[in-house]
């Protein structure tokens, strides 16, 4: 594989700039809160302007090849290197990763979860946002796999310190599901590198060399793998934890968990997983995608039967993982394409679907779907956002949810390597009729939340009636509370808002980065498939 | 009747001895020595200067090791082929002195403010490491008897040290009675290979024990020994002292059974194995390979349960023992066997980092809470923030996460497992994976207690920790996190050619296969 060197220290700096705000933060004083949470959003914005500059000197006329890219001794012994490198698949979600980072960091500035500590927080986040900017850039399996792991810990903590009720229970589970995929990906990893002949952990040595591996032993390797992807991603049967996660974790980190950590999963598969294993993935192809279609039915069937706002955006994201899951399982250049801007999509989409859930909680402290409603009224733009952020996730067209959803959906007409197309176009049918259930199921939620009447427990009348003698302004004061849109919430959201309009209007900006990158994968792909 | 004494002692020709060599040796000799005949005239306000006169002992010794690494010579062999100072050797002395001065600092407050026999407790633990010292270049039978005791006995002594405290009384008495019992079935064995093969020196011994002309002697020989030192490194079944000694011994000296005593009995055994039976590798691998599956797994199992933080962290200990182990499965095997030795020593020097900086951790919170239980961890995150990051980071590595030097020993101890190909090593890695994810669960419950919960009591004062605690704390954390980041800083240690002797053996192997 080409690689292009210029510039090559713009993705060091770009990872692991944070850590040297982690260092600031550190000697910085406890007490000054403010002082800590702007180091944080000035760290994550230097950060982010790194990566606008990456973004401006990024070559888009050779996006299939990798750019930037370091190739540095780091353990010789085991013959792994510090190889790194950016290229139109890896691009997007590098990027993203920054912005979200950012972005949470400024909504958190007056929307501190309950345990307080900022300090805490802030830090966190940001190892957090080294974690995962390295997991993108990584072309070393066993710099992948530490950058991957290195994502862990903040995120229990995330969850377990600031999160629900049930935190420690929900953090355990998200910390044990993951630790036990990583366990299965560290043994395939070494089996990989072992049948390839111990060379080396580079990805294009083991693209190179992985295709001549026995079919067999390529299946049984692509097992540990879809083990270690699957559990992160969530797909169906290994999605159990998400739910609890994403119900249990502070808004900043569902939505992290949300737009970057499920696509560590998916990303896993494009990047290693199917162009090592060619043999391997055209096998476990078919059950991908039958666990897929099941992950799409059975997230929606879920998303039916919650009481809860923010469980039912989670398990929203079991379904709209399955479309991604799906477009990759067909192996075609059209359906990974479908499923790399899904990833994004969804990212952005269901992000922003959990900030109007933490911001929905943050004011009635409640996300019981019953109890709430008339949003329109009490805060119209807050409901607005609401109905914008359901219709970009039940795939509106114009909207990018739709460029996730659609071709992944088409793709599967039409599988490569002759694939089954009876299977596939089974799965296909039943995709599409997840998109209905999708629609019902976000407008029901947005009916039941947003129509109506504020109800009587959550509007002024209703704080005089309970609060009766405490005077007039008792009243006033509680109706007061439930304020619209803060600037904070402005800044932190508009981003995303526009970004879901863009790139549902013009995707072409998406895909032309994507697309040589993904070609080129799916070639070499079809040259031993044959 | 002199004269016919003097005549036979004609005959005898003294060994020449290479001072270099042994110097590491002969400081702690003059160390024990000089710190002894202090302890008899020193008041008892000034013994604190013991302590500081031990440290000084462990760095003093460790002048000659890094000059002999540095001039890096072949290997020195003394006393016809019996003590070998070799690259090997000389990694692990190194080693086992940075151990013993982290733990001479752990100690130090500890003894202070207990008004214990401070001047008997330091020569006791300086000779242990002597013995430790000495284990890294014996190369008989013999030698590594002698070495073995003497790195026991002091041991034994040491877990009693709280001599009003019933509990460690039991802990000494259980880890003498069965490690005098371990003694004697390894004593058996060795004494089984010698009458077999005419020799004790483990080369001789290696060149004799070939797979598919074993007598049942010296299969019986061989299992006896190898039984003998998974006493000593508590491996499942053997390891039932281990969690009541542990609890019971003042948390230094545990920290020190469950490293250094316990790195020693694993060098020992890799000593054996790759120069005593590298060709009889159909008796001891499969042995092996049960040990360390059993080993990692029940350990585990049982840490689960735990709700005394050192009872839990000597469970924990079993079942890192299993890893270290686990290489050692494959040791016979020809593309394995060097990325074995390699595993072994890596996890040894990684596991030394991260075990006693846990044990750092658990004295410093509990001179504080004076409980033992691992609910009184609670609240540490908002009382004293950070030491929960010290804490985070000590078990957090235990667990192997990265970029904590754990990560990069159990992942050393796959690779060599994988190394051999066979469907056996495959069983076995997977056996480890699961395992992975059940420690996990026990580390993952002290770091919940540390960050999430309420202090059980409700004091939220601030910890003070006393200078040689932090000092111990720095050492060890750079220590984790060095190798964690670049792990080149320590994979290089443990090569084969760095043990004398093996490559020869293996020739021999070929030229009779």
């Amino acid at each position: 594989m080409e690689t292009l060197t210029d510039q090559n220290f713009l993705l060091t700096l770009g990872t692991f700039l944070p850590l040297v705000g982690v260092l600031v933060m550190m000697l910085w004083p406890k007490d000054d809160e403010s002082g800590v949470k702007s180091v944080g959003i000035a760290t994550a914005g230097a950060t982010l302007l790194v990566g606008i500059y990456t973004l401006t000197q990024f070559d888009y006329s050779q996006s299939e090849k990798l750019q930037f890219a370091v190739d540095a001794e780091w353990i010789e012994v085991i013959r792994s290197g510090y190889t790194i490198g950016l290229d139109g698949i890896s691009l997007p979600l590098y990027f993203l990763s920054m912005c979200v980072t950012f972005l949470v960091m400024i909504y958190t500035w007056d929307n501190m979860p309950d345990a307080g500590n900022p300090k805490a927080f802030y830090i966190l986040m940001l190892v957090l946002q080294t974690g995962m900017a390295g997991t993108f850039i990584s072309q070393d399996l066993i710099l992948f796999f530490v950058f991957f792991e290195v994502v862990l810990l903040p995120m229990y903590f995330m969850i377990g310190v600031w999160g629900g009720e049930d935190r420690q229970y929900a953090s355990l589970k998200f910390f044990l599901y993951t630790m036990f995929g990583s366990a299965f990906m560290l043994v395939a990893f070494l089996a990989l590198f072992f049948q390839t002949g111990g060379e080396s952990f580079g990805f294009a040595y083991l693209i190179e060399m992985g295709a001549g591996v026995d079919r067999d032993v390529q299946i049984w390797i692509f097992a540990g793998f879809f083990i270690a992807f699957v559990v992160k991603l969530p797909g169906f049967p290994f999605h159990t934890w998400l739910p609890d996660a994403h119900t249990q974790a502070p808004t900043q980190g569902s939505v992290i968990l949300a737009a970057i950590l499920l696509k560590l999963g998916t990303y896993g598969f494009v990047r290693i997983a199917i162009p090592m294993l060619p043999e391997g993935a055209k096998a476990w192809a078919p059950a991908i995608a039958i666990l897929a279609v099941i992950g799409i039915i059975y997230g929606a069937l879920g998303c039916l039967a919650q009481t809860d706002m923010k469980r039912l955006i989670a398990f929203s994201s079991v379904a709209h993982m399955g479309y991604v899951m799906l477009g990759i399982s067909t192996l075609t250049e059209f359906g990974i394409n479908a499923a790399l801007f899904g990833m994004v999509a969804h990212g952005l989409i269901t992000g922003m679907l959990f900030f109007i859930a933490g911001s929905v909680k943050h004011r009635f402290h409640t996300l019981e779907i019953s109890r709430l409603g008339g949003m329109l009224i009490q805060m119209p733009k807050m409901g607005w956002i609401l109905g914008f952020a359901s219709m970009a996730s039940l795939g509106l067209p114009g909207l990018a949810g739709f460029w996730g959803e659609f071709p992944a959906i088409l793709s599967a007409y039409q599988p490569g390597f002759g694939l089954n197309e009876v299977l596939f176009r089974v799965c296909m049918v039943i995709a599409a009729i997840g998109t209905v259930l999708a629609a019902a199921y976000l407008l029901w939620l947005y009916q039941r939340t947003a129509f109506g009447q504020p109800p009587a427990e959550f509007s002024g009348g209703a704080a005089h009636s309970l609060s009766a003698g405490a005077g007039e302004h008792a009243g006033d004061d509680h109706d007061s509370d439930i304020e619209d849109v803060r600037p904070t919430e402005w800044m932190a959201w508009t981003p995303f808002l526009i970004a879901i309009v863009v790139f549902g209007v013009y995707p072409q900006l998406m895909f032309k980065v994507m697309d040589p990158a993904v070609t080129q994968m799916v070639e070499t792909l079809g040259k031993s498939l044959g | 009747m002199l004269a016919s004494l003097f005549a036979q002692a004609t005959d005898w020709v003294a060994p020449t001895i290479d001072w270099h060599a042994i110097a590491p040796e002969l400081v702690l000799v003059v160390g024990i020595n000089i710190i002894l005949l202090l302890d008899l005239s020193l008041a008892d306000a000034k013994k604190w200067m013991l302590a500081t006169l031990s440290g000084f002992v462990m760095l003093g010794a460790l002048v000659p090791v890094v000059t002999l690494f540095v001039i890096g010579d072949d290997s020195r062999s003394m006393f016809g082929g019996r003590y070998v100072i070799d690259e090997y050797a000389l990694v692990l002395k190194g080693f086992f002195l940075l151990v013993a001065y982290v733990v001479i600092l752990m100690s130090q407050t500890e003894l202070e403010e207990g008004g214990y026999y401070q001047g008997e407790f330091y020569v006791l633990m300086l000779c242990s490491v002597l013995g430790m010292v000495m284990m890294t270049s014996s190369r008989d039978l013999v030698s590594i008897f002698v070495a073995l005791e003497l790195l026991s006995i002091p041991a034994y002594m040491l877990a009693a040290w709280n001599k009003r405290n019933p509990k460690s009384n039991e802990a000494g008495m259980k880890y003498y009675l069965l490690g005098v019992f371990a003694s004697a079935i390894m004593l058996y064995g060795m004494s089984l290979l010698f009458g077999a093969t005419n020799s004790t020196l483990l080369t001789e011994i290696g060149a004799t024990l070939v797979d598919g002309n074993l007598s049942g002697i010296e299969v019986v020989g061989v299992v006896f020994v190898i039984s003998g030192f998974a006493f000593k490194i508590s491996a499942v079944p053997f390891h039932t002292w281990a969690p009541d000694t542990y609890e019971g011994a003042p948390t230094p000296v545990t920290a020190f059974l469950s490293v250094a005593s316990k790195a020693a009995g694993f060098v020992a055994l890799v000593t054996i194995i790759y120069l005593a039976f590298p060709n009889a590798s159909d008796v001891y691998q499969p042995f092996i390979w049960v040990l360390a599956a059993l080993t990692m797994t029940v350990g585990n199992v049982l840490a689960l349960r735990q709700t005394n933080i050192v009872r839990m962290l000597a469970y924990s200990s079993v079942s890192q023992g299993g890893f270290i182990l686990m290489p050692l499965a494959f040791a016979g095997e020809a593309n394995a066997s060097g990325s074995a030795l390699n595993a072994v020593v890596v996890y040894l020097l990684v596991y030394g980092f991260m075990n006693l900086g846990a044990f750092a951790t658990v004295i410093a919170v509990s001179r504080k809470t004076r409980s033992g239980e691992i609910s009184s961890f609670g609240g540490l995150f908002s009382y004293a923030p950070g030491m929960a990051v010290l804490v985070t980071m000590f078990f957090a590595s235990l667990a192997g996460i990265p970029p904590l030097g754990g990560w990069f020993a159990k992942f050393n101890a796959f690779k060599a497992v994988l190394d051999a190909q066979s469907s056996w090593a495959y069983v076995l890695a997977s056996i480890a994976a699961v395992n992975t994810v059940i420690s996990a669960a026990y580390y993952m419950k002290v770091l919940r207690t540390v960050w999430m919960d309420e202090a059980p009591d409700g004091d939220t004062s601030p910890i003070n920790t006393p200078s040689p605690i932090k000092a111990a704390l720095g050492l060890t954390l750079v220590g984790t996190l060095v190798v964690g980041v670049y792990p080149q800083s320590v994979a290089n240690f443990g090569d084969l050619e760095d043990l004398t002797g093996t490559t020869e053996l293996v020739v021999v192997v070929d030229a009779g296969g």
